[in-house]
Order: C-alpha cells, then structure tokens, then sequence
C-alpha cells in the first residue's frame, strides 16, 4: 500500500513539471515580461525606466532560462524560470504583483472555502443520493418520468440563474439573510446558508440523473435477479444490495474532488462575497494579478493529482476485487 | 455592399458544407440512416431538433455579414467606392427596426414611458419632474394609457391569424409530400397527420413549429412598434441584443468541439491501437493538461490574449474582428481544456477494438497501420464521439455565460447572453428592480439549452448500442 502511495506520488512529478512548463511558456513565453509591464503600467505613461522598475520589483528582470553573465549553478537558478516556476515545487508561492504574500493569504482564505464547499458537498450529496433514489425505486412510473423530466429543465438553467434569483427573492424581498459578506466562526452560519442552499439546489438536476442511472445500471445486474428470484423483500433488495453497491461510483467521485474543495468555488464566492481561495482567484483575474493565477493555477493541479491517488486508494478500500499494482 | 468574411463566418460555413454534406452521403447508407431515423422517430427529439433548427437559422442568418456601401461622396477626388466601418449582418437588416430604434435609457417591456424621471419643459413655460414619452415605443398611440392594451391585442390576434394560415400552408405541403412518397398509413391525408398516425411524429414537429412561428409573426407585427423585452441602460433594444447572442452561444458550442475533435480523436485511437510508449506519452499529455483546473487554464490564456491584444492594437481592423478573434480564441482554450475526456474514451474502445477478428484478420493480411485505424477503428468509434459532442453542446453554452461574468469570456463589446446578465447584474440594487435584461438572456438560454439535451437524449438513446440492447 505504501509503496504504492509512493510511487504514484513520483508519478505525479513529471506531471506537475509538465503542468509548470505550460503555465511558464503561457505566462513568460507567448507573451514576454515586457508585454505584461506595459498592459499593467497603461498603454500611455509607459517608458523604459518605468517597465525596468516593474520588472526589477517583481523580479522579472531576471534571464527567462539561462543566466550566462552568474557563475555555477546560478546559471540555472538565477532565471525567471527557477526563481517562479520551479519554487512552486517547495509550496513557496512568494508574492503576488501587487507585493502581498501568497502562501499567508493562502492560509487565511482556506477556511471559508472550506466553510462553504464542505456543507454544500454533505447536503448535496444526501439530498441528489435520495432523490435519485427515489426516483430508481418508483422508475417506470409516472413519478420517475416527472422527476427525471424536472431533472433535464433543472439542468438546462443556468446557474446565474439560481444564484440571481435565489438572491433577490431571500435576501432583498423576504430579509431572510444577508445577501453577501461573511464573519468567522459559528456567526458565518447564516452568511453561508443561502450559498449552499442555492449550490445543492443548481445541481441537482445534473447530479441526480447521473446517479439515478447508476442506481438503474446496478438493478439490472444479475445479483439483483437472483435475490429476487430467491424472495428477498423489495426493501431489502433496494437498501442492502443495490444502493450499497451503487454508492462505490458514486463515493469515489466525491473523493476524487475532496481536495478540491480547498480552491473554493469560483461563482459562489465571489457572488456572495466570502473570502475565500474562489473569490481570491477571481480577484487576481480582474486585477490581472499573473502571480497569483500562476500559484493557484499550481496548487490546483496538485490538489487534482491527490484526488486521483486518493480514489484508487478509496476504490481498493470498498471495492475488495480491485487491487492496487 | 461588400461581403464580409469574419474568421468565426469561415468555420461556420466550413462546418455547414461538412455537415450537409455528411447527410446527403448518409441518406444513401442505410446503416448511417437508421439511428437519425430512430432520433426523428423520438417525440422528444423530433420536437427538440424544430427548435435547434430554429436557433441555428436565425445563427446562420447572423453569419452572412457584410458593409453598407456609402453614398457616393461629391466632395472627393475619386470616384472609388467607400464602405461604412460598420459591419452588419442579414439578421440585423431583418430586424433594422430594433437595431435603430434606440431609446435614451431604460424602458420597461411595452412601456410607453421611460423608466427614470426627466425634466420637461412644458410649452407654456416652466417645468416638470415627469416620465417622457419614449421615442420609439408606443409612439404611434395617441393616449397610451387607453390605446396601449387594445392596440397590442389587435396585433397580436393578426399574428395568430397570420400563423394559422402559414402552418394550414406548411401542413398541407407537407401532407402532400409525404402522400406522394407513400408515407402516409391511410389515405386519408391531412386528417391522419393531424392525428399522429405517420411513421416520424410530424405532429410534435408542427405543433413545434406553430409555437415558433406564432413567436416570428408576434415579433414581426409588434417588434417595429414596441420594445418586446424593454431596453437596456444606453437604450437598446433587449430582444434585439438577445436574438443577436445565438449566434455568439452557437459559435461557442460547436467550434469549441470542431477545434478539438482532431485532436481527441487522432491521439485517443493513436494511444488505444498502438499502446506502448506512444500510449504512455499521449496518457501524460491528457493528464497533464486535466489536472490543470479548467476555469484557471481558461483564465490564464484568455489574460495573454488580452495582454497581445492590448500590446498589438494594429493588427485588427475593425472592433468587430477583435471581437471575433477573441471569441475564436475562446473557443480554442475551450477546446484545449475540453479535449482529454473524449480522448480517454477513445483510447479505451480502441483497446477494446484492436483485439477484434476483422481488425486482427486486417493486420494478417499486411494492411497498413493507418489504413486500420482510419477504415476499422474510426468508423466503430463515431458513436461515441457524435454523442460527446451533443452533450457537450449545453454544457458550453451555460459556461460562456460563466466565463463572460468572470471577466474572462467573449468580448465585452460583442453581444452574448452572458455579457447581458453580467450587466444587468450591476442593477440588481435599483429599486424598483430592471428585470427584463436578465429575463431575454434566461430564456432564450433555457430555449437553447433544454432543447440540446432533449436532443442530446435522443442521440444517446438512438446511438448507444448498450441501450439498444436493453430496451
């Protein structure tokens, strides 16, 4: 087992190298510092002492890949390429262009991230599991053909949608909850609430018909027939086979975007104000803020690679006829 | 006039002529003929395929763009013949009336009075603090408060006029047609069309096309006197700039899989028939680019488009094919970052296939690595690949929305439905609320959106042998 976890952790090294060699050819190559400095400086005050001081603050003054005028090793290490992309290695995400200190923001806007993906997770994943249920256990019926048409009109909206109206409705005409911002510990309970609610609500469409065809493809199998045919309760079969059988796809598509859940949600974030990695990342976006992109756009990568390992690992845990090799 | 040929228009047409032409060459294969039979065969997908057709006439109309030649001018020199700088399209010259008709600021759906107070000087001298009249909505009625609901109601009962007697017209042609080719069960003609007893549910795709029609013949009898959905902030037509977004959202939805199925389907059978280090490498490659999140790959190349185009203003000429380069940018990152799941199942049919008798009996008898993978393999793989991309379809069109507010989507200055939500966002805090912006964009997207995946379905049922099996 642990060797496993090892080897498919040096795995993930090339990975990742490549990952920061598309992000560096994207961020330094296509176009070079210079570009950069002018579009942050503005298109009209721009001299070449000022885009050398850009650059010299920020540390992009630097050779792209090969120093020729340092001695020994410097060579390689005193370059754009080893000082920004390759520290990423280490988690060092040094700062941002506007000068603050990503690996410390980083640390601060985790938790409301997390205060938000986890409960949004839980509750979906309990109400698109019954509902999908639900709809299995009635399908052929006049129940099941509604449901899943609900289903593809829920699916079909966009979810601005949700979050616009969801907004309007329960913040500016019922004055239930703030409509955005945010305060740590248990007060974020009711600045959280809405997102979530509105999170499980714009996915349960696509969700629920998803797993309502697993449930579907798992009814058909043999073992289902035969406990069946040997007269086990409907209930019985339904609880104790299908629905235990059909939630090892299903818990290891949530395993896969466990780490994940650290970025934070992009939309929800920012719409509702919490300052979290989502909202930070789209911050960065706007403000055009290219050192930040870089790192999330790195530890996202590494955060995705961690799933993967996690639900091989999650499959040989539940599923005893796979075995790791 | 001078026609106008946009790189998007190019790729449009490009796919037109590959898709027209893949029907008139199926229509004789019998094998291609019968899941498209069973798709039509489908109620749900009979009616949703009226509505797409729908969508992408009114995308194809928008795509023939071209410049207005200018009057001649006497004062110059020579008498060479000048162009306006604007770039229109057949679509905005069918509805000139909307694109023209521009109001100060916000109006309401079929208001006949701006939405802000102004100040009005009254003939007699002095001032009031009142609503105007709008310049263009309503301004044919005398007294808009009795005139404006019997006037409405008696255009909108000549268009349900108009509509009964073009589908009696579309029916009976269509009765005709199908009577001469034998398709009708009895011969009793109009009567069994009406009662859904043909082979394909013409039925569902009159009752479709009623629906869509009564909406044409609603837009054209109130469209040149009325601002059906309101207008925006600077006074534009909402209906106008939502019919205008079609395009942009087809665009998004099938260039970005027309740009990436090269790529998906050459790598995924490559990995898949030949396996080994080519494998391996093709597999890094695809992971590699997954394991970046999809919104910050976008993000981060759409920022260094940005950064080129801001840094290299002279390239484009007109703001209309900066717009256009930015949407195909787009549509490439897209692309990029949307390859790898088709491409993972394509490797693994691929497996699957290499190890059948004809592919091996194939190899026996010295035929070519790409002959095989070409004449064997591609042909046994197009299921699966014409469903990824139907159901990719909605998917990209909901995510341009996403992007644009992000800031990372198409142009600001091009009209797509995400950049009108994204605007009207920034008047959620008025009071009253204007909700028409956020209602156009909505609906035509949930139009376009749920008939693609009632679409999506019956592909998938029709084209999927697993199911198949089953039912």
């Amino acid at each position: 087992m642990w060797a496993y976890i090892i080897r498919r952790l040096l795995y993930a090294l090339p990975i990742l190298l490549g990952v920061n060699l598309i992000t560096f050819v994207l961020f330094f190559v296509v176009n070079t510092p210079d570009d950069m400095a002018r579009m942050q400086l503005g298109m009209k005050r721009v001299t070449p002492e000022a885009i050398q001081s850009w650059k010299a603050e920020r540390g992009y003054d630097k050779p792209v890949v090969y120093n020729a005028s340092a001695q020994g090793l410097e060579r390689i290490t005193d370059t754009i390429f080893f000082q920004k992309s390759m520290r990423l290695f280490l988690l060092d995400f040094g700062r941002s262009d506007s000068g603050r200190d990503i690996s410390a923001d980083i640390r601060e806007r985790m938790f409301p991230s997390l205060a938000l993906a986890i409960p949004s997770l839980l509750v979906g994943m309990l109400v698109y599991v019954s509902f999908a249920g639900l709809l299995a256990f009635f399908r052929g019926t006049y129940l099941d053909l509604s449901g899943v048409v609900l289903c593809v009109v829920l699916m079909s909206i966009s979810g601005l949608f949700y979050i616009i109206v969801g907004q309007y409705l329960v913040g500016k005409l019922l004055h239930l909850v703030p409509i955005s911002g945010y305060e740590s510990g248990w007060l974020a309970f009711k600045f959280i609430i809405l997102p979530v609610v509105i999170a499980v609500v714009a996915s349960v469409g696509g969700n629920s018909r998803f797993y309502r065809s697993i449930f579907l493809e798992e009814m058909n199998r043999d073992y289902v027939r035969t406990s069946r045919a040997k007269g086990v309760a409907e209930n019985r079969v339904m609880f104790r086979h299908v629905l235990k059988n059909s939630l090892i796809p299903i818990l290891t598509n949530v395993v896969a975007v466990l780490p994940l859940l650290f970025m934070g949600s992009l939309i929800m974030e920012s719409f509702f104000g919490i300052p979290g990695l989502g909202s930070y990342t789209i911050e960065a976006i706007q403000g055009q803020d290219f050192a930040i992109v870089r790192s999330m756009v790195f530890l996202g990568s590494v955060l995705y690679i961690l799933g993967l390992i996690l639900t091989d690992i999650s499959y040989t845990l539940v599923d005893p006829r796979v075995r790791l090799s | 006039m001078m026609p106008v040929l946009l790189t998007t228009d190019i790729l449009i047409l490009l796919l037109v002529a590959v898709v027209t032409g893949f029907a008139w060459y199926a229509r004789r294969q019998p094998h291609l003929r019968e899941p498209w039979r069973r798709v039509l065969q489908s109620r749900m997908g009979m009616a949703s395929l009226v509505v797409l057709l729908a969508f992408i006439v009114t995308g194809l109309l928008d795509t023939l763009h071209f410049r207005e030649a200018l009057p001649d001018n006497a004062q110059l020199p020579s008498h060479e013949q000048h162009y306006s700088v604007e770039v229109l399209s057949v679509l905005d010259v069918l509805l000139s009336d909307m694109r023209t008709h521009v109001e100060k600021t916000y109006s309401a759906p079929f208001a006949t009075h701006l939405f802000t107070k102004e100040t009005i000087e009254l003939p007699g001298g002095g001032v009031v603090r009142e609503y105007p009249r709008l310049q263009w909505g309503g301004a044919h009625l005398e007294d808009p408060a009795r005139d404006l609901l019997a006037d409405v109601l008696r255009r909108s009962s000549l268009a349900l006029a108009e509509t009964l007697v073009f589908m009696w017209m579309v029916s009976a042609g269509l009765g005709w047609w199908l009577k001469r080719r034998g398709s009708l069960v009895a011969e009793a003609g109009l009567k069994d069309l009406w009662r859904g007893r043909t082979e394909l549910p013409w039925q569902v795709a009159l009752s479709t096309l009623t629906v869509i029609v009564l909406g044409v013949c609603l837009v054209i009898n109130l469209g040149g006197h009325y601002h059906i959905l309101g207008t925006d902030k600077v006074g534009q037509d909402v209906f106008y700039q939502a019919v205008k977004s079609i395009r942009t959202g087809l665009v998004i939805g099938t260039l970005t899989t027309l740009v990436m199925l090269p790529f998906a389907i050459m790598l995924g059978i490559t990995a898949g028939f030949f396996q080994g280090w080519i494998d391996d490498v093709i597999q890094y490659l695809y992971t590699t680019l997954n394991s970046i999140p999809g919104v910050l790959l976008i993000a981060a190349a759409v920022l260094m488009v940005d950064v080129y185009i801001s840094t290299h203003p002279d390239v484009f000429e007109t703001a209309v094919e900066r717009a256009d380069i930015r949407l195909l940018f787009l549509c490439i990152i897209l692309g990029v970052s949307s390859w790898t799941g088709l491409c993972r199942l394509l490797r693994g049919e691929s497996i699957k296939l290499r190890e059948l008798d004809y592919v091996q009996a194939a190899q026996a008898f010295g035929v070519g690595h790409g002959t095989i993978m070409i004449r064997h393999i591609l042909p046994n793989v197009m299921h699966i690949v014409l469903i990824a991309v139907v159901l990719d379809f909605s998917g990209l069109v909901l995510a341009e929305a996403v992007l644009s507010y992000i800031g990372v989507g198409v142009d600001p200055s091009m009209n797509s439905w995400g950049n009108m939500i994204n605007r009207a966002r920034l008047e959620m805090a008025r009071d009253p609320m204007v909700w028409w912006s956020l209602l156009g964009a909505f609906l035509f997207m949930f139009a376009l959106v749920l008939a693609a995946n009632l679409f999506s379905d019956a592909v998938r049922d029709a084209f999927d042998p697993r199911l198949r099996q089953r039912s």
